[in-house]
């Protein structure tokens, strides 16, 4: 190919920044499967996820080939469960619990002072299907809400990143934001 | 890593067996604190013990499931043929999901070991080698908690090969899942845990003890539950039996939640209170000035009660002979059989409590969000069923009711239930089906009149 080709530049493919390390932790994780491999598929996506952020068409492809599956097989996976997202979100993930007992306790009001400190529109809602949930223009925050996060007892709470927290008042958010910052 | 939990003293009517370490101060979740608490000691028994013993011991204990089918667990252990040279599995269901529901995430986080004591005696009992925990993603600290307490009874030969010298193997392995309620269902679970959307499976031939987890026997248990099978080897099957009421063993934790002064999760024998014991004198009553409308007495799928409502029951007299009597609604005895004999049921145990300032419409349509969100799409009854119901619901809360809505919604739901693979098409039904039933009167007025007040409490989108 001639050097002076216009070409896009390459895409980025996060299977192309698979370590040996991180192919290490994946094959031990295939282990916990001795029967069939192909249950280690959440765990797979989990791990990919936490570590790239999101799951790309090549992280779909790494592990589906890993297992032996069809790409479809993790795909299915991914827009059918909430948890994961096929797009970047933000760094620090609040997810505000939305049934009933938080409801009652004013997880509504709760999510929207959420969305005012960081920035991100109330109105925009997150639909699933791997997209992304609304994220801040600076991409630090995401907020979403969540179905219930079973701590109904400490209503209303939000999981932000692998924290819980619990008996939040609306006016404690700018600062509970403050720490994430 | 590993927490401490402060609880509050127990209520004179509180019986600590599942929380009673937790309940000490400076308690962790580590092994040593464990073995320092009398850990491991029913497995040590268990291993002098024919397996058949052990399940014996749970059928006379009374066992029940605490998951929210309340099957009793001995006689779910006895469908698994234990010399059928087939490959067994347990799959304890860690998923809690079910709105009101808080009990599991403690005892993950706080005494995972009770959990996997019981767990190796369940495998030990039923000729099981491989057992799954399933934690739904949500508790990402309590995979690690567990899984470490896994690591550190493998390290000290509680777990894995050769297990205290017996000859028993018995691996385990945490599993986290991915953010959907409907895995909390045994057979999505299995569907899960093979790597696969979690549709359920239909019953029968699809039985988890015929064909379970890789299509073998398997048991899947609620992690309360396998936490009483420890519990019940020490204490002894009678003296647990005892603590509850007949078919329904030892304790029981309540989760309290909503409108009341001191909500938060009660572990009481079965039976042991009423609901205006449970509200009043456990959980501190009503916030001052309220009063009761409401209660959904055993997660969000479970029937409401109205308060005031009178029902009749049938109980025996002092010559034995069936008699009607009226029961008020506050008298009405947590445990399975009383709440199912007025139409509801104890399930998860998530009692759910809603004052007068509480608009019937609204949580209505907050549980109808739910189902419509978490409906796994299978069953075309449930997956369009459960989104109109929301619908409908949020429409009118926006003003745009109409007259025949209460109708239309009570059509929809009685055309889910029992029409679907799973369950959770009358989980999704039983909230507006009874919801309409008990508070005819405030669907009718905001169908005519519009919402009472635009109360910055709706429901949203």
């Amino acid at each position: 190919m001639s050097a002076t080709t216009a070409v896009s530049p390459p895409a980025t493919r996060q299977a192309d920044a698979v370590t040996p390390a991180f192919e290490a932790e994946i094959d031990e994780i295939v282990t916990h499967y001795p029967v069939s491999k192909r249950s280690a598929s959440l765990p797979l996506l989990h791990y990919w996820q936490n570590h790239f952020g999101h799951v790309d068409d090549s992280g779909l492809e790494w592990i589906a080939a890993k297992l032996g599956l069809q790409p479809v097989n993790i795909y299915e996976l991914v827009t059918f469960y909430p948890w994961f997202r096929r797009e970047a979100a933000g760094k620090t993930i609040i997810r505000v619990c939305r049934t009933l007992a938080c409801a009652m306790a004013g997880s509504y009001d709760v999510r929207e002072k959420f969305c005012q400190a960081t920035g991100i529109d109330p109105h925009h809602h997150h639909h699933g299907f791997g997209i992304a949930p609304p994220t801040s223009e600076d991409g630090k925050f995401s907020v979403e809400f969540v179905e219930c996060l079973a701590s109904c007892g400490s209503a209303p709470v939000a999981l932000i990143n692998d924290t819980l927290h619990e008996n939040i008042k609306a006016e404690q958010v700018p600062a509970i934001v403050e720490q994430y910052k | 890593m590993t927490p401490t939990f402060t609880m509050p003293p127990p209520h004179p009517k509180e019986r600590r067996i599942i929380f009673e370490n937790i309940s000490k101060p400076g308690y962790d979740a580590s092994l040593e604190t464990y073995l320092a608490h009398g850990g491991y000691e029913s497995l040590k028994k268990a291993l002098t013990m024919k397996p058949v013993e052990i399940i014996d011991t749970m059928k006379a204990a009374n066992l029940r499931g605490r998951g929210g089918a309340g099957f009793p667990c001995g006689a779910k252990w006895s469908f698994i043929k234990y010399d059928d040279g087939k490959p067994h599995y347990i799959v304890v269901n860690g998923d809690e999901s079910e709105p009101g529901t808080f009990k599991d995430r403690y005892v993950l986080h706080y005494d995972p070991h009770q959990l996997i004591e019981g767990l190796v005696i369940s495998a030990y009992a039923t000729n099981t080698h491989l057992c799954y925990i399933y934690i739904r993603c949500e508790f990402p600290d309590a995979a690690k908690i567990v899984w470490n307490a896994i690591k550190e009874a493998r390290a000290k030969g509680l777990v894995g090969n050769n297990i205290l010298g017996s000859g028993f193997d018995c691996d385990i392995y945490v599993h986290q899942g991915a953010g959907a309620y409907i895995c909390g269902e045994e057979t999505s679970l299995l569907e899960s845990l093979e790597g696969k959307r979690p549709y359920p499976r239909i019953k029968p031939p699809y039985f988890p003890a015929v064909l379970g987890l890789y299509m073998k026997p398997t048991i899947v248990n609620n992690v309360e539950t396998i936490c009483h099978v420890t519990h019940i080897l020490r204490i002894g099957a009678e003296e647990y039996a005892k603590m509850g009421t007949p078919g329904d063993g030892g304790t029981r934790t309540m989760c309290v939640s909503g409108d009341v002064v001191k909500p938060g999760f009660y572990e009481l024998p079965a039976g042991a209170v009423t609901l205006g014991e449970l509200i009043n004198d456990i959980c501190g009553g009503l916030k001052p000035g309220r009063t009761l409308k409401a209660v959904i007495p055993g997660g969000s799928s479970a029937k409401v009660l109205r308060a005031g409502e009178v029902f009749k029951t049938k109980v025996k007299d002092a010559d034995g002979q069936m008699v009607e009597k009226e029961l008020a609604m506050l008298d009405i005895v947590m445990d399975a059989s009383s709440l199912a004999a007025v139409g509801t049921m104890v399930g998860s145990g998530g009692v759910m409590v809603m004052d007068d300032t509480r608009d019937m419409v609204w949580a209505l349509n907050n549980l109808n969000q739910f189902y419509a969100h978490e409906s796994c799409g299978q069953c075309t009854p449930c997956r369009e069923g459960s989104l109109w119901m929301s619908k409908i619901t949020t429409r009118m809360l926006d003003g745009g009711g109409r007259e025949a809505d209460p109708k239309a919604l009570l059509n929809v739901a009685d055309n889910i239930a029992g029409r679907t693979v799973c369950a959770f098409g009358e989980a999704c039904s039983w909230p507006t089906q009874s919801f309409l039933a008990k508070f005819p009167e405030e669907f009718a007025d905001v169908a005519k009149n519009g919402p009472a007040q635009a109360n910055g409490t709706r429901g949203g989108h």
